[in-house]
């Protein structure tokens, strides 16, 4: 395979250029994930991202598609999800108008100029690309250069995935009535997954495999600045601070880095410059999503919580 | 790359290998290639180069991080270039490690009794496991092999074609556009039934060794009838995923593996951590909603019963169906007063013994109800 986009001089030739392109998109990469997207770009292998929920899996794939200039196509899985709905269908209604319409002008030409219908010709027009409905996995071979998001895999049934592994292996599929469409280059494959149940050997194996963790303090710090730019200093670190020790208290749900910008962002909303626990009370409901985590949370004390960084 | 750095990288995957990460030889190629995508070498980007190619899942990372200290002797380079590295988080769940198939783990023999060959399989199936002498434990074992869980269906999304149900208004297009476009015959469709997920979550702590053998058998049997929709687990000291040793055809492998993959085999129970353990890493996230989950314990807890009962309502909410086996169940006398057992007794659907194989009979009705 090749690499999808160009080795320009200098663009992406380095773990840490990827970086400063994703930075400059509003996506604040670490070592290890710029370092599993260049080589998923260098080597043209799928990636397979797993990771607590909101740490983001799928903000990096937005970012990747944006910092290299290639579209992006999310195909989000579920159970039940077959081909018709992830690769293409026919366009069945319009067909039928079609062939109507063909029907008469040909019905029309023959009554003035006594020639026979010519059917064969019109069998094949039903079948013009025209008619076909690109879902997410042809747009993806159709686009070029393309990002594709296969988005919680781990949701859609096993026959599915054997079917993927098909097309990310060929990067090409075949329909039957128009033959084989191929990608000029095959899309950069981004795979996410929260382990419901085990994805199969055979399409981990081929794929790189990053499991992303929730930021450290001081990128958390960064990220809320970059995602919401009236954010003050402080109430960005007061925020990661208090993110960081809710995620050490053994929640149900520990907070992601998407519901640290949420909280921000109600905390932006209602006018704070820095967080106080009268604040925090009101505003928890944007960060916590079970009661026992409340429960809990407000236990510790909401003092302790918001409570300057030592 | 020269020969001797490849030489060094193909090492160290054998390394990997032999520490129980599946890094199979076409990995190794990856990594290889990853290696010498990146340039000059680091031990930063050797570090993630190996571990995005040779590991697969999470509990890889941290045999990963422990090869790769010994191999190369440093450490785990700072992971964050940009901010300081983000703390591990705790986990009491043990990496799975596979050895050596061999020699059997049952080795007790006991003299051989005349007149057992007169037990016929009706008195077998009813008598307790843990009374079993080998001989009887070896017909018993040929007995559990033969059991095999069907769970409880429910509608899928997917449809398929069927005489009646609603319009297919795709398949009626499709049959239309044969007949010049004139709808001679409607489609028809109808939701799928799919099989509900499995998962058994086995309690292997010192007071339930005289039944951790069968119902173990059990859960392998459940793994062969259907793979992709079982999962089992162990519950000790801490969790253990043991579905990937059970895949095992030969059950007596498969056992092996398994107990192998064990850490905390017969010591004692947290069993409200190992169940928080569970929920955390896989109930929540969707192993356990809408799935028929089997506890098989004795409730014999050394923690608060209060801890376990929050975890077993909580567990109790995710499962379509939880169903709790203890083998006291089946005995005369016995009363669920345990604190444990107690404590988790509001929140169950099914309360079932499992102490014999008529009994784990029963319960293969119950998961299919």
């Amino acid at each position: 395979m090749t690499t999808p986009l160009p080795d320009g001089p200098g663009a992406l030739a380095s773990p840490a250029a990827l970086a400063e392109a994703l930075a400059t998109t509003g996506y604040l990469a670490d070592e290890g994930l710029a370092t599993a997207g260049f080589l998923a770009l260098k080597l043209g292998r799928p990636l397979f991202l797993e990771g607590e929920a909101g740490v983001g899996k799928t903000a990096f794939a937005q970012a990747l598609a944006a910092a290299t200039g290639a579209t992006f196509v999310r195909l989000q899985c579920y159970e039940g999800l077959d081909a018709a709905q992830a690769l293409y269908d026919w366009d069945f209604p319009r067909q039928i108008l079609h062939l109507r319409a063909a029907e008469a002008a040909a019905t029309a030409a023959a009554t003035a100029t006594g020639t026979p219908p010519d059917a064969a010709a019109i069998e094949a027009g039903l079948y013009d690309r025209r008619f076909l409905i690109a879902r997410p996995l042809l747009q993806a071979l159709e686009t070029s250069p393309c990002v594709l998001l296969v988005d919680e895999v781990d949701r859609a049934d096993d026959e599915f995935e054997a079917f993927l592994l098909e097309v990310l292996a060929e990067a090409a599929i075949t329909v039957p009535e128009l033959g084989r469409i191929a990608a000029e280059t095959p899309p950069l494959t981004v795979l996410t997954s929260n382990r419901t149940r085990e994805v199969h050997d055979a399409l981990k194996r081929r794929c790189l495999y990053h499991w992303v963790e929730h930021p450290g303090f001081d990128r958390e710090v960064a990220i809320l600045r970059e995602r919401l730019p009236a954010v003050t200093e402080r109430l960005a670190a007061q925020v990661a601070a208090a993110a960081g020790r809710m995620r050490e208290l053994d929640l149900i749900k520990p907070p992601g880095v998407a519901e640290s910008i949420d909280w921000a962002g109600a905390l932006v909303a209602l006018g704070a410059q820095t967080l106080d626990p009268d604040l925090a009370a009101a505003t928890l409901g944007a960060v916590l999503k079970y009661r026992e985590d409340l429960t809990r949370v407000q236990a510790t004390g909401l003092d302790a919580l918001v409570a300057a960084r030592p | 790359m020269s020969a001797d750095v490849s030489a060094l990288l193909v090492g160290f995957a054998r390394t990997l290998r032999h520490a129980g990460v599946a890094a199979g030889p076409d990995r190794v190629q990856t990594m290889l290639r990853a290696v010498d995508a990146l340039g000059d070498i680091t031990p930063g980007r050797l570090y993630w180069a190996g571990r995005q190619t040779l590991c697969a899942e999470p509990d890889d990372l941290a045999i990963y991080d422990a090869a790769f200290a010994a191999y190369f002797g440093g450490h785990r380079p700072a992971g964050d270039r940009f901010g300081p590295a983000a703390p591990a988080p705790p986990s009491i769940a043990a990496p799975y490690t596979s050895g050596p198939p061999g020699e059997a783990s049952d080795t007790d023999e006991e003299p051989l009794l005349l007149g057992l060959s007169a037990s016929t399989v009706e008195i077998l199936r009813q008598r307790d496991f843990a009374l079993l002498t080998p001989r009887e434990r070896d017909e018993v074992r040929r007995l559990l092999a033969l059991l095999g869980p069907e769970p409880a269906t429910r509608r899928s999304r997917r449809r398929r074609p069927a005489r009646g149900g609603e319009v297919d208004p795709a398949r009626t297009l499709r049959a239309a556009l044969r007949h010049a476009g004139e709808p001679t015959r409607l489609a028809r469709r109808r939701r799928d039934e799919r099989p509900r997920r499995l998962v058994l979550l086995v309690d292997v702590s010192g007071s339930m060794s005289p039944y951790a053998d069968a119902l173990l058998r059990f859960a392998h049997a459940a793994v062969r009838r259907r793979p992709t929709r079982t999962e089992v687990f162990t519950l000790g000291t801490r969790l253990t995923r043991i579905t990937r040793a059970l895949r095992h055809r030969d059950p007596d492998a498969a056992l092996h593996a398994a107990s192998v993959a064990i850490p905390d085999w017969h010591g004692g129970t947290r069993l409200a951590d190992a169940l928080k353990a569970f929920l955390d890493r896989w109930g929540q996230r969707g192993t356990a909603r809408g799935s028929i989950v089997v506890v098989f314990s004795d409730g014999w807890e050394r923690g608060s019963p209060d801890a376990l009962a929050a975890q077993t309502h909580r567990l109790s909410r995710l499962a379509y169906r939880l169903i709790w086996v203890n083998p006291h169940r089946g005995k005369a006398g016995f009363a669920p007063l345990a604190g444990g057992m107690a404590a988790a007794l509001p929140h169950l659907d099914d309360f079932v013994a499992g102490h014999t194989v008529d009994a784990l009979d029963e319960l293969v009705r119950v998961i299919a109800k």
